[in-house]
């Protein structure tokens, strides 16, 4: 079995014919973080979504911890997204109707573990990203870099063999957006979780362990 | 907020939304259609009635009436003519008539020359034009009749007409036509001394309508003609008239079109649904325009003005459907919406420009109202956390206060204790606007009481668990989603509780008055049984009993239709009477009447009052009673067969109770009875068994409540719409948090089981909560709106079959809906609802 993510020859175009990328290949291991970066348009946020299983390729495969996605039909990539796939999004998306700590346990709400196995988890990753005596608050009660902070805890808290993150930071300020960094690398390090982040910044891009540049024929390293 | 701003912001949402807008201005527009079609049917037929009157009366300044069908001495006449300052007066006998095809034709006996100056709407022209001398309008069998009389009756000018009234028939010719009187009205007109010589009448007049002297005070005359009336003579002048046809069926058109305003209101909240979720939407885009400098007013005056365009849509949308609704409902339904209270003509249809404007200034107010609040809403959110996004306006920890519902509830019950005014229950509606309204502000605290439970115990299914924790943390839109279908529910369930213990009283009611085995009823006008036809009747083979009534109108106020004076044996037995508090002593010299209920309520009197009534000189009537009727909504009174006789001298009875004796066949005796009636009766006696009279008086029931059964229907389609549209929008305005659902592994399947657990969970709290209040609200319509409305009273019966389905079928249909929205807003793929984002 392959720990981690492997993209074996991946090829994507969009409708009307234009390829955003072909032959790519990638492998990132257990405890890697690999930041992607791009053009707009050049397909980054594309790649994630294939990744996810949220969009489909036009040939190649994405194995995620010896599973490969081509074989798995909707019910199985969903399932596959609730065990093994944690995401960080530009616009948090934390639920308002929801405590902090009920938004954090949600994917293991989805899943099969008691309430009480969630909510103490919940406040384990609240703990860990420095909020853990706000698990009653509700996000009109946080700031931006919280909320961030509140979405990297949900997207740890059923240790994912895989984080995707795509502009993690892109809302926040560059004081908050470093800490934010900081704490989901090494969060993502220790738990000994891929990571894959999509950004713009080459600040964000150097908190990991690889930076990357999406082309048409591609990845290839950036120079940073 | 500069106009262009409002412009492009209105434009903009009407654009983006259509079809939210679209049904915020359909739900006016209905609501509007059926008020005013309503109105409109009860404004046509109350003229077309009322023409009929003045067609009759005509100019006259001033009318004496009988206060029964037992008429005046026609030597009253002679004294009022010669009064002071009377310029003219015209003698009136009034015969029921029928026509040999058994059509009604009320038929008025006339002084020709007389009614020429004070009426001259009823004088007949012949048929080759007037002043030709071709006929004689003194010859005893003249006959002239409306246009609509004419064709009633199957006959033209020149043909020979036989017409039935009080027991006697006479062939008359049709010498002519009446062409003033309207069409619709059916009328006949002839000799008066041939009214009373043929039928019955001799020395007896109805009324007499007087012109008075020009310059003469009318008071002053009145004053004057009071003193030399005997009793039993009434005044009344043209106003009394309009005021009694316009009381008979006051309450019952008043009732219809607060009805027919709840489809308005209900629409109303559909508005407040609608906006709410706007607003609710376009916090974000509030928030900026606030940060740029916009003031709060801005805000409300944007949502407010969205509100006032679908209001004036809406309204003129509602004003040309209600007219053609009224069109449709006068050819169908008649001019009483089956009421009963007008004739069976329909009337024609008259359009009434204030009631338009009235119409279209409340469609306004609805659709303003329903947006004044929402925009408060959007102008008091903080600009800084509308533009975090972080959902409802409510913050989910905050408790939903209780003060206002406590207020409106306080009003709402005050408003209730409070007696009617102008003889209508205002005050009555005012108590269910305020309870409804408290009811609705009490949604949120109601909701979260309701779902705590379930919040506090997961029941681990997660779709369901996430249903209960998004409808208890958004308390702001669940109570926006529940308005619309707890204030129709809660009305739909108060009518239906009333109309169900009104039923179930009638019902029970007709139980113990029909206690015989079988009923005889004379015609109106037909005359009667006279002491023979009773003897007769009572030797009838079979008959083991037979109790005789007499039914006469009596008018106690001229302003006021009259009331049922009922004769027949009464003491020891009580029979078919159900006495409301027992019976009360009567004192020596008094005779004692027992009065319906209405009855009682209409005189304010009680038992053991005494009475003065047009009848027996000064005989006085002491209150031996008061029993229940359902039947007579203008009142009623019973006296002794035997003081009937005695202060009246009339001896004729038109219905009787019949016992049958146990070895004889009822339809034996019921064919024999009607063979043994007089001959001038053939085919005026109708014999009835109980259980067929119950099954009519239940069929009449039913047929007057099915146009408030019609206007629930509406105002329920409208709360679900509302349902429908708060479903979909949400659903629509959720795709985000959909997306980020499906990206952290939840399905679509899940998704769609959590919007219909959602959906339900709102069904079932709105629909609970509107069937509580809809049954607090029936209290109101039955211990106030009814017994102000119409004088009788009933205790409660709920129908809790039809309550338990209200709610499955709300639960049901607003799970459906809202699983349906949540199929439209998941095609918009994971990835493009979170596309801010990838």
């Amino acid at each position: 079995m392959t720990a981690g993510l492997h993209i074996d020859a991946l090829r994507k175009s969009v409708p009307g014919g234009r390829v955003l990328f072909s032959g790519l290949m990638l492998d990132v291991r257990p405890g890697e973080l690999v930041a992607i970066m791009g053009e707009s348009g050049s397909g980054k946020s594309t790649l994630l979504n294939v990744i996810a299983g949220l969009d489909q390729p036009d040939s190649g495969d994405v194995v995620i911890e010896g599973e490969r996605l081509a074989a798995l039909d909707e019910r199985g990539l969903t399932d596959l997204r609730r065990r093994q796939i944690g995401f960080v999004f530009q616009a948090f998306h934390i639920l308002p109707y929801l405590t902090l700590r009920r938004n954090v346990a949600l994917p293991l709400a989805i899943g099969k573990a008691s309430t009480a196995e969630a909510m103490r988890r919940a406040d384990e990753m609240l703990d860990l990203v420095g909020l853990g005596t706000r698990g009653d608050d509700y996000a009109r009660d946080l700031s931006g870099g919280e909320m961030q902070r509140v979405a990297i805890a949900r997207a740890l808290i059923h240790r994912p063999a895989l984080i995707l993150a795509d502009e993690p930071t892109g809302n926040l300020d560059p004081e908050t957006a470093e800490l934010v960094l900081k704490l989901f690398a090494q969060a993502t390090r220790e738990r000994g979780a891929a990571g894959v982040l999509v950004t713009h910044s080459a600040a964000a891009a150097a908190i990991a362990d690889r930076i990357l540049l999406l082309t048409p024929t591609g990845l290839i390293a950036a120079n940073v | 907020m500069s106009k262009t701003a409002l412009r492009w912001m209105i434009a903009g949402e009407w654009r983006q939304h259509p079809a939210r807008i679209a049904m915020a201005t359909l739900a006016i527009a209905v609501g509007v259609a059926l008020g005013f079609a309503v109105h409109l049917v009860n404004g046509s037929a109350l003229t077309s009635f009322g023409q009929a009157i003045r067609t009759v009366s005509g100019a006259a300044d001033l009318q004496i009436k009988a206060a029964s069908e037992l008429g005046l001495d026609e030597a009253l006449y002679a004294r009022v003519a010669l009064a002071a300052d009377v310029a003219d007066a015209s003698p009136v006998v009034m015969l029921k008539a029928a026509s040999a095809n058994g059509e009604a034709i009320p038929v008025l006996g006339l002084d020709v020359i007389r009614a020429a100056n004070v009426t001259p709407t009823t004088i007949g022209v012949s048929a080759s034009g007037p002043g030709t001398g071709a006929s004689d309008p003194f010859a005893e069998d003249a006959l002239f009749l409306s246009r609509t009389a004419l064709a009633a009756a199957g006959v033209q000018v020149g043909d020979s007409l036989t017409i039935s009234a009080n027991g006697l028939s006479q062939t008359m010719i049709v010498r002519g036509m009446l062409p003033a009187v309207a069409d619709g009205q059916r009328l006949g007109v002839i000799d008066i001394a041939a009214a009373q010589s043929l039928f019955g009448r001799l020395g007896r007049i109805d009324r007499i309508v007087l012109k008075l002297a020009e310059g003469a005070d009318p008071e002053a005359v009145r004053a004057r003609l009071a003193a030399i009336l005997p009793p039993g003579a009434l005044l009344s002048n043209g106003d009394d008239q309009a005021a009694q046809s316009d009381a008979l069926s006051r309450a019952y058109r008043v009732n219809l079109d607060m009805l027919a305003l709840v489809a308005l209101l209900t629409g109303s909240f559909l508005v407040y649904a609608t906006q709410s979720l706007s607003v609710a939407r376009r916090l974000q885009a509030f928030a900026l325009l606030r940060t740029l400098g916009l003031q709060r007013r801005g805000i409300i005056a944007l949502v407010a003005m969205e509100g006032a365009l679908a209001g004036i849509v809406g309204s003129i949308l509602g004003l040309l459907l209600g007219y053609a609704i009224a069109a449709g409902a006068l050819a169908f339904l008649g001019g009483d919406l089956g009421g009963g209270y007008f004739g069976d003509a329909p009337p024609p249809l008259i359009f009434a420009p204030g009631a338009a404007l009235a119409f279209f200034a409340l469609g306004m107010i609805a659709a303003i109202g329903g947006s004044v609040v929402p925009a408060l809403q959007g102008a008091r959110a903080a600009p800084a956390v509308a533009l975090k996004n972080v959902g409802d306006a409510i913050d989910p920890r905050a408790l939903p206060g209780l003060r206002l519902p406590l207020v409106l509830a306080v009003l709402g019950t005050g408003a209730a204790l409070m007696p009617a005014a102008a003889r209508l229950p205002l005050f009555g509606y005012l108590s269910i606007a305020f309870l409804l309204a408290a009811g609705i502000a009490a949604m949120p605290a109601i909701a979260r009481a309701l779902l705590t439970p379930l919040a506090i115990r997961p029941s681990r299914v997660f779709s369901f668990d996430l249903a209960v924790l998004h409808l208890r943390g958004s308390p702001g839109a669940a109570a926006s989603a529940l308005s619309g279908i707890v204030a129709s529910t809660a009305l739909m369930i108060a009518m239906a509780v009333m109309v169900t213990s009104f039923r179930g009283a009638v019902d029970e009611w007709l139980g113990d008055i029909l206690s015989g085995d079988l009923y005889l009823r004379t015609d109106p006008g037909s005359g009667g049984f006279d002491r023979a036809a009773q003897s007769a009747l009572a030797q009838v083979r079979g008959v083991e009993r037979i109790v005789f009534s007499r039914t006469v109108p009596l008018v106690l106020d001229p302003s006021q239709p009259p009331m049922q004076l009922i004769a027949r044996p009464v003491l020891p037995a009580m029979e078919a009477m159900t006495l409301i508090g027992g019976a009360a002593r009567v004192p020596g010299g008094a005779v004692p009447v027992w009065l319906s209920e209405p009855a009682a309520r209409i005189l304010a009197r009680e038992k053991g009052d005494m009475l003065r009534l047009p009848i027996g000189g000064g005989q006085r009537f002491a209150v031996a009673g008061i029993w229940r009727d359902y039947a007579r909504q203008q009142g009623a009174m019973v006296i002794e067969s035997k003081d009937y006789e005695r202060l009246t001298g009339d001896s004729t009875r038109d219905s009787a109770m019949v016992v049958i004796a146990p070895s004889a066949k009822s339809a034996d005796v019921s064919a024999a009875l009607i063979a043994a009636s007089p001959i001038a009766l053939k085919g005026r006696v109708q014999a009835a068994q109980p259980a067929v009279l119950r099954r009519f008086a239940l069929k009449l029931f039913d047929r007057s409540f099915a146009i408030t059964y019609l206007l629930e229907a509406v105002a329920i389609i409208v709360g679900l719409a509302g349902v429908a549209a708060t479903s979909s929008a949400q659903a629509l305005a959720r795709t985000r948090e959909f997306g980020m659902l499906r990206h952290i592994g939840v399905s679509r399947g899940q998704i769609i089981a959590m919007l219909g657990s959602e959906g339900a969970l709102l069904g079932l709290v709105g629909s609970i909560a509107g069937v509580l209040l809809g049954a607090m609200i029936s209290q109101v319509l039955i211990h106030v709106v009814n017994p102000q409305s119409f004088n009788w009273t009933m205790t409660t019966r709920f129908p809790l079959g039809l309550m338990a389905s209200v709610i499955a079928a709300l639960t049901l249909a607003a799970a459906f809906t809202a699983m349906l929205a949540g199929r439209r807003a998941l095609s918009v793929d994971a990835v493009r609802a979170v596309r801010a984002d990838w």
